[in-house]
């Protein structure tokens, strides 16, 4: 069986396929951007860029495992009872990222607060695992969860990015708006520390992504 | 019952599930494009929230609890099975989501159609698990309470879907630059009413 499946896998983990799968939600998939998921967490970890990223790498690890699992059970699973399963696979998975997080990097962890738990219920899980996993062989499946974790990601970073840049003048907690700026009376904008300017900052990135490519406009 | 009322009106305004503490955000904008889906899905919402939160909050009362399970016997009054509560939490909320789904498809296909995807999403509804967990950590002492609580979120989840649903039609007749529209325009939209109603924060009732 093993080794069945170690030929398996192989053979597409070159593939052109595969690949697209990685590189897709960076752009045209993008799991913010263009599928709508995940939007929750993405507003309230991004006011610094250390969190965002402890974040981002925890939705991977999830979204990943939880996607090769699924897949693996995809057909011993009965479709009435499919979102409980599911669940209960997600929720197991998180709570081992949360007592990894509690274990090295408490006060992350400590920041993130109930926002670990509410991976659970971060509808890229829930959405991949319906729209891919249960269609699909499991390493594909694993493949398609790394790329969608990272593509959401990328726009958790690129969020809280500006926010920290703007808001408190630091990048990764290191102060990058130099004080001689503060003195002729630069001040720091508070308001990009308050989650509604995350929505409007995913907003235009929207804004930038479509007008770059316009095979995602909406008529 | 005035402590219920200040509650209902709270949980609905200042503590507006969507503009004050950002939960449900993907239904809330991939299924708002219309003001009859998006009213048929907060409609869902508010029902899933008044029967789970109640069930979640007995769950944690008479089993979770540190020390809840003393009405089973004295041997158990010094156990915590509060590390459990995520677990527990999500698969009441899934039964009973599967539950509804399978009642809105018997009695509504059109509802059914028209919610796709987002029907099983309501399950991964974050406002949902989020009332849950809040209801946990505000230690609310009785029943009475936590209904009203969920109530209150649910309509107001459901007031503020059905108005970007309204905006969202009317803005269809604007001159919006092409890469905006639809989503993006969602999402600046949402900002925009989000900080209106921070007004309302810091009003005690």
């Amino acid at each position: 069986m093993s080794e069945n499946k170690k030929t398996k896998e192989r053979e597409p983990m070159f593939s052109a396929k595969v690949l697209r799968l990685l590189k897709n939600p960076f752009n045209l998939e993008n799991p913010i951007t263009v599928q709508v998921l995940g939007i929750c967490s993405a507003l309230a970890v991004t006011v610094q860029m250390k969190p965002a990223i402890v974040m981002a790498l925890s939705v991977t690890i999830v979204t990943a495992f939880s996607n090769l699992i699924i897949s693996a059970l995809r057909d011993t699973i009965p479709s009435r009872i499919r979102i409980i399963v599911q669940l209960v696979v997600v929720a197991a998975l998180v709570i081992i990222v949360d007592q990894i997080l509690k274990a090295y990097v408490y006060d992350v962890s400590k920041k993130l607060s109930v926002f670990v738990g509410l991976i659970i219920t971060n509808c890229i899980l829930m959405g991949r695992l319906e729209a891919y996993a249960m269609a699909n062989k499991p390493w594909p499946s694993f493949v398609d969860g790394i790329g969608n974790g990272l593509g959401y990601g990328l726009i958790l970073v690129i969020v809280a990015f500006f926010r920290e840049l703007l808001g408190s003048g630091k990048i990764y907690g290191m102060r990058v708006i130099p004080q001689a700026l503060y003195d002729s009376g630069y001040m720091d904008n508070g308001l990009m520390i308050l989650p509604p300017m995350a929505l409007i900052t995913i907003g235009v990135i929207i804004w930038v992504q479509r007008s770059k490519t316009p095979e995602l406009q909406e008529k | 019952m005035e402590n219920l009322f200040n509650l209902f009106v709270r949980s609905i305004f200042i503590d507006n599930m969507i503009f004050a503490y950002f939960l449900g955000m993907c239904s809330y904008l991939a299924v708002s494009k219309t003001v009859k889906t998006s009213v048929g899905l907060g409609i869902a919402v508010t029902f899933v929230l008044l029967v789970t939160a109640p069930v979640n909050w007995l769950v944690d009362t008479y089993l979770l609890k540190p020390g809840a399970l003393a009405w089973l016997s004295a041997d158990l009054a010094d156990l915590d099975l509060s590390y459990l509560s995520f677990m527990i939490f999500i698969a009441v909320i899934a039964a009973i989501v599967q539950l509804v789904e399978m009642v809105v498809e018997k009695f509504s296909p059109s509802l059914y159609n028209a919610l796709g995807i987002f029907l099983p999403l309501i399950a991964v509804n974050c406002a949902i698990l989020g009332v849950a967990l809040f209801v946990q950590e505000r230690e609310y002492t009785s029943i009475a309470e936590v209904t009203v609580y969920a109530g209150g979120s649910g309509i107001g989840w459901f007031l503020a879907i059905a108005s970007l649903a309204a905006i969202r039609e009317k803005i269809t007749y604007s001159h919006i630059p092409k890469p905006l529209r639809g989503l993006g325009i969602s999402f600046i939209i949402t900002g925009l009413m989000a900080i209106a109603f921070m007004s309302f924060m810091g009003i005690k009732i």
